[in-house]
């Protein structure tokens, strides 16, 4: 233990927070609408488009088969148009976003499916438009899913954010590596596993809670 | 009020195409209760669905108070809909909402002010008996309670024409009997015309006017309930009936010889039916007084038909075969249905 290592580690904390919940933010208000989009355009569904449900089908699968570290790396020149540079937190985020729509797509689009068919038809029978059926019976019924779905993707953005360190992006992870591996500083490695571990907990607490208090199931 | 015009639907299967439903042509007038019975995969939950366009038909012609909705656009057919409430099988509330804000559903969709909504829930949970469970969730609720919220949803917005779909099938006999009673009275107060699609005999004698019998696709038969149950013509509904009404012998004649031409000490099997008044009067005493003939009656029962008495005995007859055929004509003149089972020997018949 060593006097330095609190300011280090508040910062390092200070820094993934930051990145987590700014990029699940983004993600969230892009990945949420297109998960609609990729159940709602499905056979049968209520905006069945085919053609465009494979397009959407097909890039959010082609994003999310390239491993985060390669992705990193691989949109440099797009994180740097956007960001202005390709190094630091607000330019990891870049990736974290785009890693983290199609996962929450995905996540959205299976909670959407296990609303039964026939509470759509019920509200199709009542004169409901496509939006109303959206907003009004698949979010509000698949809130308790896709809230407990969000936690899981909150929590694999907290491992990405370790791994943006090694692009500048600052935070645990890269206080882990930089101090506790580089450095031969054991304390620190094991203080931000400890910190980690908690912030995972303290997620997915939270996300069961809310969860299971959404679910009037 | 309801005019189906030669309705076909086409699926289109992994193995090739299925015609669910081949030249459907039916009129539903108004206030009726109108009743669809049929096995599973008839084609009826199909055709209740081609009413309100849930499922559009490959050809033909659904009219609603003369208007012709399968040429309506989107937002015209969303307006007509309203004025068609459905109810379902497993209910399709929203689970994520309470019992209030599901009967607000539909008044929420028309941008209604929340006074308005807040009046007209709570009239219609009045009405369907419900208006202490509010604020529950359809979870908390039983069958019967969530059909019940199912009916005032889809009354909610006033409409002339309910659709029940397979509505009793997942209730218990009790409930099913209360919800009935419930569709009933609602289609005296409202003038609602009723469209009941089911596979229970029982439901079609509870409640409605008219039935039509759908098999693989057609319309078998058609005609007021009575009628129906009386004559009865086609095979698919005589065995839909024979749930009901058994046509099953007493049991001590069921293993014995019924021979068709006259026996020596025999006596005539016949099987009554009786409907409405007759089914009051006292036809076999004044039988045996005006006619030189015994009766025996051999089994007996009385049963109604939408509120109809509906009475049917088995009775042994004997006397002289012109006795017996004038006895007969009598029966038919009193609009009692009378079919011949056959002879059997008297010997028999007063062992049992």
């Amino acid at each position: 233990m060593s006097a330095d290592m609190f300011p280090l580690i508040s910062k390092a904390l200070g820094e993934t927070v930051y990145m987590v919940t700014v990029s699940m933010l983004i993600s969230s208000v892009l990945g949420i609408p297109l998960g609609v989009l990729l159940h709602t355009t499905s056979k049968g569904q209520i905006l069945e488009c085919i053609p465009l449900n494979r397009i959407i089908g097909g890039i959010v699968n082609a994003i999310r088969s390239i491993p985060f570290i390669i992705l990193m790396v691989a949109i440099i020149p797009l994180t740097r148009l956007i960001v202005g540079s390709a190094i630091g937190t607000t330019a990891a985020m870049v990736p974290l976003v785009l890693a983290s729509i199609p996962f929450i797509s995905r996540q959205v689009e299976t909670s959407l499916r296990e609303i039964p068919y026939g509470i759509v038809e019920a509200a199709q029978s009542m004169g409901a438009t496509p939006l109303q059926i959206i907003r009004k019976v698949f979010l509000p019924e698949a809130m308790p899913n896709i809230v407990a779905q969000l936690t899981t993707v909150i929590i694999s953005l907290i491992g990405e954010s370790a791994m943006a360190g090694a692009i500048g992006g600052g935070g645990l992870g890269d206080l882990a590596i930089r101090y506790g591996y580089q450095r031969f500083r054991p304390d620190i490695m094991i203080a931000t596993v400890i910190v980690l571990i908690v912030m995972v907990q303290a997620v997915q607490f939270i996300g069961n809670l809310l969860a299971k208090k959404l679910d009037k199931r | 009020m309801i005019n189906l015009s030669h309705i076909e639907k086409i699926y289109h299967g992994p193995s090739g195409p299925i015609h669910a439903l081949k030249d459907i042509s039916l009129h539903i007038n108004k206030g009726e209760i109108f009743g669809i019975i049929g096995l599973s995969g008839a084609g009826k939950s199909t055709l209740v669905r081609c009413i309100n366009l849930l499922e559009r038909p490959t050809k033909g012609k659904v009219i609603i108070d003369g208007k012709d909705i399968t040429a309506f656009s989107d937002t015209e057919l969303r307006n007509a809909r309203k004025e068609i409430g459905m109810i379902f099988q497993h209910f399709n509330l929203l689970s994520s909402a309470t019992v209030f804000d599901n009967v607000a559903f539909p008044l929420q969709l028309s941008h209604k002010s929340k006074d308005d909504i807040t009046r007209r829930v709570n009239e219609l949970l009045k009405m369907v008996g419900l208006e202490n469970k509010a604020d529950q969730y359809p979870s908390q609720l039983s069958g019967g309670q969530k059909q019940r919220v199912g009916i005032a949803r889809a009354l909610a917005s006033n409409p002339k024409i309910l659709l029940c779909d397979e509505a009793t099938s997942a209730l218990d006999p009790q409930t099913t009997k209360s919800i009935l009673q419930l569709i009933r009275e609602i289609n005296k107060q409202l003038h609602l015309t009723v469209v009941v699609i089911t596979h229970e005999m029982q439901v079609i004698k509870e409640i409605c006017d008219k039935v039509a019998v759908i098999d693989k696709g057609i319309i078998a038969e058609e005609g007021d309930v009575l009628n129906v149950f009386i004559n009865p013509q086609q095979s698919i509904t005589k065995e839909f009936i024979s749930v009901l009404l058994s046509n099953d012998l007493p049991v001590d004649f069921r293993n014995i010889n019924i021979s068709p031409e006259p026996v020596p000490e025999g006596i005539l099997l016949m099987r009554l039916t009786f409907i409405g008044e007759t089914a009051n009067d006292p036809i076999i005493s004044n039988l045996v007084k005006k006619f030189n003939v015994s009766a025996d009656l051999f089994f007996g029962s009385l049963d109604d038909i939408k509120g109809a008495p509906f009475g049917r005995l088995i009775i042994g007859m004997e006397g002289t075969q012109e006795d017996i055929a004038a006895a007969m004509d009598y029966l038919q003149e009193q609009k009692v249905k009378v079919e011949v089972i056959g002879y059997v020997s008297r010997h028999v018949s007063t062992h049992q």
